[in-house]
């Protein structure tokens, strides 16, 4: 987002010849993804073609069998112990259900990559954090509360407020809005869209919801056959003439949520 | 782990700050890094400065926008903001609106205050135990009442089952456990006794403890570090995954699947848990007696039937079904109190092991006054 205007989109996330088995189980094979700079790319797929896979892989929590995953210009398989310290603060990780460290309060939580990763005095460490939580939309009584005593929807917030804490250049989301009612997932997205502006983040958003990938995804790469087997631009997607994809930007759920126009049937 | 200079991104040059007359000229990348040096060491008088010129800084981040907002409220409401990129401005606005109250609000806390608080708290919580779990007994009991009533209603596989989970799998370790006391009993005992030529004693000092007090109290406590916490662990997993909640809307009533099996296979096997204690103790410590004083099996047992009268062993076995029902109730009610998240899984089910062992010495204690006070 800080790049100037005329310079052509930089790559942060480039995947190449990725694959991925679980024994004799094949997830991806040969799956190839680019991701460009400031952009919030929506990753979907049905369910057990490795959409979570794809992003442990990347900041990687797992080791894939083959390929190449290079990220912010450094290949993370073959990072040594310092250099991948330093990217890994470079990007932030919201997994499912927040994740939240249960012996921590959700301020604790915000403030324990702080505490870790840099030498900020307490205080300023508060301030930050406190800022962290505000930021993402949680009123000032859910500072002191543990994870156990928050909602789904609170929960969610406060793991996004720890992923974005050192104020990363990518954020990974891993399904955002599953389990939130429609109300609180469009006021999920909007906080997505809204940080990402504000803290000029790059998204990688692994979803299900038509409806997040209509409001706010620049991109979408859809996983199916065991590799990206499109990306583009929502419009793009309608246009592609292949089963699956088909029935899933088709399909009565896709329809129902379709803006007017968009749905070409 | 404590932050090392080489865990930081790559930036740009190290942020610096210029006083040129009533303008503040911020210039460089103002990181989470570097903010927290700049707020302590490096900032100037700021009662002069009329304007904060951001015009040359490089890069900020939420930090970096904290401070420069931090440097703004520092000189005071006249002081203006300029050159912020676009991008900077909404990301200065972002932290502005999400700026904490300040410090004088926060509420302060009196230690001594809260000391007392958390006294206050946790006696009313032990209270609130003590009368929720006598509830449970109560509800317990009332099971058990119309099982009696209706005995086809009780689960004869589940009862079975837990009844070879807390006792036949226990009687190994019960068994080793009460022999060996009975071995140290009469280790111990021979070498005081001696002293008086009373060795023969020992017999008695042997088969009194063990069949009237340390028989079925080392079992109930093996047994309440077993079967409490595997109670607590299981029910409370189940309350995790709302299994119970389930149960209930399918009209199953959890006390009388989960719970009543368990304290009734408890009451059924506690007994004989015990008199198998009872029989490994007199063994080990007949068969010490034999090896260090010399005391053939023959005459422990003859001194044995002279000495211990039955009601040892009667009083011994009379305890085993209340310490039973103790360690059965506070196992399933520890588990029923599990919350939504495994840390408290885990804290009640070490609470359950702890409160069973302690009430089951409680118990005991009571026995032993009122059999002093009945003279058996």
């Amino acid at each position: 987002m800080m790049d100037g205007p005329d310079q052509k989109p930089e790559t942060v996330i480039r995947v190449r010849d990725l694959v991925t088995r679980f024994g004799t189980h094949t997830v991806h094979e040969g799956l190839d993804l680019d991701v460009r700079r400031g952009e919030i790319i929506g990753v979907v797929g049905g369910s057990g073609t490795g959409k979570s896979v794809l992003l442990r892989a990347i900041v990687g929590l797992l080791t894939p069998q083959e390929g190449r995953i290079e990220v912010l210009g450094q290949d993370v398989g073959r990072t040594t112990e310092d250099e991948y310290r330093r990217l890994r603060r470079r990007w932030g990780v919201m997994f499912q259900d927040g994740a939240l460290f249960s012996s921590l309060t959700v301020q604790g939580n915000v403030e324990a990559p702080m505490r870790e990763q840099t030498g900020l005095s307490p205080e300023l460490r508060r301030t930050l954090a406190d800022i962290k939580v505000r930021m993402v939309g949680l009123p000032d009584s859910a500072h002191a509360k543990y994870p156990a005593e928050l909602s789904g929807g609170m929960r969610k917030r406060a793991g996004f407020a720890r992923a974005i804490a050192l104020d990363p250049e990518i954020v990974f989301l891993d399904e955002p809005t599953a389990g939130l009612d429609p109300i609180g997932a469009a006021a999920f997205d909007t906080l997505i869209r809204q940080l990402q502006a504000a803290l000029g983040l790059t998204v990688f958003l692994v979803t299900h919801d038509l409806d997040s990938l209509h409001a706010i995804c620049d991109r979408i790469a859809v996983l199916a056959e065991r590799r990206v087997l499109a990306v583009g631009t929502m419009s793009e997607m309608l246009d592609i003439d292949h089963p699956w994809v088909r029935e899933y930007f088709h399909g009565p759920r896709a329809r129902a949520v379709a803006p007017s126009g968009q749905a070409k049937d | 782990m404590s932050a090392s200079p080489d865990t930081a991104p790559p930036s740009g040059p190290a942020a610096r700050m210029t006083l040129d007359g009533h303008a503040l000229r911020v210039s460089g990348a103002l990181r989470i890094d570097t903010v927290d040096r700049m707020a302590t060491a490096q900032v100037p008088d700021m009662s002069g400065v009329r304007e904060i010129d951001i015009t040359a800084l490089s890069h900020v981040d939420t930090a970096g926008a904290w401070f420069v907002l931090d440097l703004q409220r520092r000189a005071g409401a006249a002081a203006t903001l300029r050159g912020a990129s676009p991008a900077q401005a909404q990301l200065i606005e972002t932290i502005r609106q999400n700026m904490p109250p300040d410090e004088a609000t926060v509420e302060r806390r009196a230690p001594f205050g809260d000391l007392l608080e958390s006294l206050g708290r946790t006696s009313a919580s032990y209270a609130r135990t003590a009368v929720d779990m006598t509830g449970f007994l109560g509800q317990v009991i009332a099971t058990l009442a119309v099982l009696v009533l209706r005995p086809r209603r009780l689960r004869l596989i589940s009862l079975v089952h837990h009844m070879h989970e807390v006792g036949v799998r226990a009687v190994p370790i019960v068994a080793l456990m009460a022999f060996l006391i009975g071995v140290v009993l009469a280790f111990q005992g021979a070498a005081q006794l001696r002293q008086f030529g009373a060795e023969v004693f020992v017999v008695d000092l042997i088969s009194i403890s063990i069949l009237r007090e340390l028989g079925i109290l080392l079992t109930a406590i093996i047994v309440a570090g077993r079967s409490a916490s595997a109670f607590a662990a299981a029910i409370g997993s189940m309350k995790m995954r709302e299994e119970i909640d389930a149960m209930r809307t399918l009209g199953l009533d959890p006390i009388s699947v989960l719970v009543v099996p368990r304290v009734l296979a408890l009451i059924l096997m506690l007994p004989v848990l015990g008199f198998l204690a009872d029989l490994a103790g007199l063994i080990g410590g007949g068969l010490m007696s034999w090896i260090e004083l010399g005391i053939s099996p023959a005459v422990f047992q003859s001194r044995l039937l002279s000495g211990a009268d039955v009601w040892h062993y009667a009083i011994g076995l009379i305890k085993a079904p209340f310490f039973a029902v103790i360690i059965g109730i506070t196992g399933c009610y520890q588990g029923m109190q599990v919350e939504g998240n495994a840390d408290s899984l885990g804290r009640m089910t070490s609470a359950s092991v702890v409160l069973a062992i302690f009430l089951v010495i409680v118990a005991d204690a009571v026995f032993s006054i009122f059999f002093a006070v009945l003279g058996v």
